[in-house]
């Protein structure tokens, strides 16, 4: 029995390993390869100039004489290129890892942002109540109304006319990054709006106004991190949903330029080539989408069970 | 001069159709370090008071009218601003259930620097040494580990004690409790309330102990309010209020109390319930469940006024006391 008060205090990272949620994900094989698979795509891609064995932004290692070289286990390939090369003599393998970077980045960034205007939002709207919340909500009902590509397809066909190709192209990272996130930020205001409406309702906010508290602090230190769990839930989706709509924006001409590939352009640029034989510019970099996007949702999935009370198996 | 001067507040609440009272022309008084409790059933006004007094009731609810002067200062005219440096720092509440009251994200040592820092230019390092004071002073045991800890970790008694602490962080002139015990199990309620009213007297803080638990209010008070349907109905020295309650609901609230009943009998409950808010009768608001209301209680309101050592909004008190003397002297 002395043992239990003797026992010395367990560690952060022990305690993080112990808790629940480490132990329901060590028991999931599922979540456990996503995780793994998620982690090496990401690994890679930011350690893309590193790995990659040619610089796709670098003209002067383009060849155009290289152009279209299966991939390697198919007849007819170089060695060089391990998964052959796109229509104008780049690596593809190196051009996947930059192009994954670039949709990591973009889909990340534009969470970010939609989190950063949705949290706000949502925490107003649900905190002061009444007429600000209904405004605010009206307006993302009528955001909620269009569709995302809809208003990104308009906002970066706009764009593109308005300043022209080149401009367009060379900020394209950062139109895609706002046009992305303040297409979506209604999906987290309206679930913070629901949590905050059920949390300040419980006393430890009384107790907290009891104490003085200002109503900025309230919400940023209390109420927030009590709601954190559907936000991290919607964030994994939000992150596949980006980068899907980032590809398909690209795979429209849309988005970033055939000079800076992401996965959407890479797939689009191949797309012309598909009935010509050369499938491997569009499929491989396909599946690198697809697996990227169904490991994120998978990991969504389980964190979704894990942290919704009434699903929870014990 | 007085602490806490309340008079003729009125809270209204407007609901859809129409505006209810739920709080109606209340005064009372309350020196520097004195307790005073408020005992009435559900839905009396006794929390509502509580809120009031803090300047908190949350929409539909609002002060219609009358004022509450803490320290010389109305309260009902200060700004959001002004009101925020009272709250917590010079008047402090302890609710009802402590398993929802503290934060369950933040830590116990978060919560009190989070409280100190709020109102006072400390470091934390200064902040944590107040709060391990304060924690010693509800004998907590180890405060240290306390604070790093997280309230789920906590008993229920225990965490009722760190709200205390943290209500006395600052050391305010008043303390209002809401119920603190009723969420507790009978023995620690009994340490709760021991330890409340140690550190009320010790530190000559003021104690408003809102309860439905007149064995409480007896123990813990000085002064006593009876209030029904959003109306003070009889106020004075506790002692007094227990031992000879001139109202007929206190009497009724009283009697209910199981001491006064022999084992196997039936308690002695007052019949029906009190009217809701939005059909109060218009004259005493007693009146349809009192057994002695004569024509005169269902037509005119009944004013609080003195009656020997008390207050008492009934019409009939000279007659009752009169009966209860003579039925004593028989």
């Amino acid at each position: 029995m002395s043992s239990l008060s003797t026992n010395p205090e367990p560690s952060r990272l022990s305690k993080a390993w112990n808790s629940n949620m480490a132990y329901s994900f060590r028991r999931n094989p599922v979540a456990v390869v996503s995780l793994a698979i998620f982690l090496i795509i990401t690994v890679m891609s930011l350690l893309s100039p590193l790995i990659a064995p040619f610089d796709p932004y670098d003209p002067a290692q383009i060849d155009i004489m290289n152009s279209e070289y299966p991939p390697i286990w198919v007849d007819g390939s170089d060695a060089q290129f391990m998964l052959g090369t796109d229509d104008q003599g780049r690596d593809l393998w190196s051009t996947i890892l930059y192009g994954t970077r670039l949709s990591l980045l973009i889909g990340l960034c534009a969470v970010g942002l939609q989190a950063f205007l949705g949290i706000s939002i949502g925490l107003i709207s649900g905190y002061v109540g009444g007429r600000v919340d209904s405004l605010l909500m009206r307006l993302a009902d009528i955001q909620l109304s269009f569709s995302t590509l809809m208003v990104a397809i308009i906002f970066l066909a706009v764009t593109q006319a308005m300043f022209g190709s080149e401009t367009f192209n060379q900020y394209a990272v950062y139109f895609l990054i706002a046009v992305i996130g303040v297409a979506e930020w209604p999906q987290y205001a309206r679930t913070v709006r629901a949590t905050v409406l059920a949390e300040k309702k419980k006393e430890y906010v009384d107790s907290a106004r009891v104490l003085g508290f200002g109503p900025l602090r309230i919400m940023v230190r209390h109420i927030l991190p009590n709601s954190l769990s559907p936000i991290f839930v919607i964030s994994t989706v939000q992150v596949a949903n980006a980068i899907i709509s980032e590809a398909s924006l690209s795979f429209l001409g849309l988005g970033m330029p055939p000079s800076q590939p992401s996965l959407g352009s890479l797939i689009s640029s191949g797309f012309d080539y598909i009935f010509s034989g050369s499938w491997w510019i569009t499929a491989i970099p396909g599946v690198v989408l697809v697996v990227l996007v169904l490991v994120i949702n998978l990991l969504g999935d389980w964190m979704r069970d894990i942290l919704n009370p009434k699903l929870y198996k014990g | 001069m007085s602490l806490l001067s309340v008079r003729d507040l009125s809270v209204k609440f407007a609901m859809r159709d129409q505006t209810v009272t739920a709080l109606n022309h209340i005064s009372f008084d309350l020196a520097k370090g004195e307790r005073l409790g408020i005992v009435g059933e559900s839905g009396a006004g006794k929390s509502i008071t509580g809120f009031a007094l803090m300047n908190l009731l949350s929409r539909p609810g609002f002060i219609d009218s009358g004022s509450i002067h803490f320290e010389g200062e109305d309260i009902v005219q200060m700004s959001e601003a002004q009101m925020r440096t009272i709250r917590g720092n010079r008047m402090a509440m302890i609710f009802q259930d402590p398993m929802v009251t503290l934060n369950p994200v933040l830590t116990i040592g978060q919560q009190m620097v989070e409280t100190l820092q709020a109102h006072r230019k400390l470091s934390k390092a200064e902040a944590e040494q107040i709060a391990i004071v304060k924690l010693r002073e509800v004998y907590i045991p180890s405060p240290e580990e306390r604070l790093g800890q997280y309230p789920h970790e906590l008993s229920g008694g225990m965490r009722q004690r760190i709200i205390i602490a943290i209500a006395l962080l600052l050391d305010p002139e008043l303390i209002i409790a809401d119920e603190p015990t009723t969420a507790l199990d009978v023995t620690i309620q009994a340490d709760i309330m021991e330890l409340l009213l140690e550190l009320c007297q010790s530190n000559k803080v003021g104690l408003i102990l809102i309860t439905h638990d007149l064995g409480v209010v007896s123990q813990m008070t000085e002064r006593t309010l009876v209030m029904y349907a959003g109306r003070i109905i009889e106020a004075g020295r506790t002692r007094e209020i227990i031992n000879d309650p001139q109202h007929p609901y206190t009497q009724g609230l009283i009697n209910a109390l199981p001491q006064q009943t022999l084992p196997g009998q039936r308690l002695k409950q007052i019949p029906g319930n009190m009217p809701g808010l939005d059909a109060v009768p218009v004259g005493c608001p007693f009146a349809p469940r009192c057994q002695f209301a004569v024509d005169h209680c269902r037509t005119t309101l009944p004013e609080l006024v003195r009656y020997g050592d008390v207050e008492v909004a009934c019409h009939e008190v000279n007659r009752l006391h009169e009966t209860r003397t003579e039925d004593q002297s028989a």
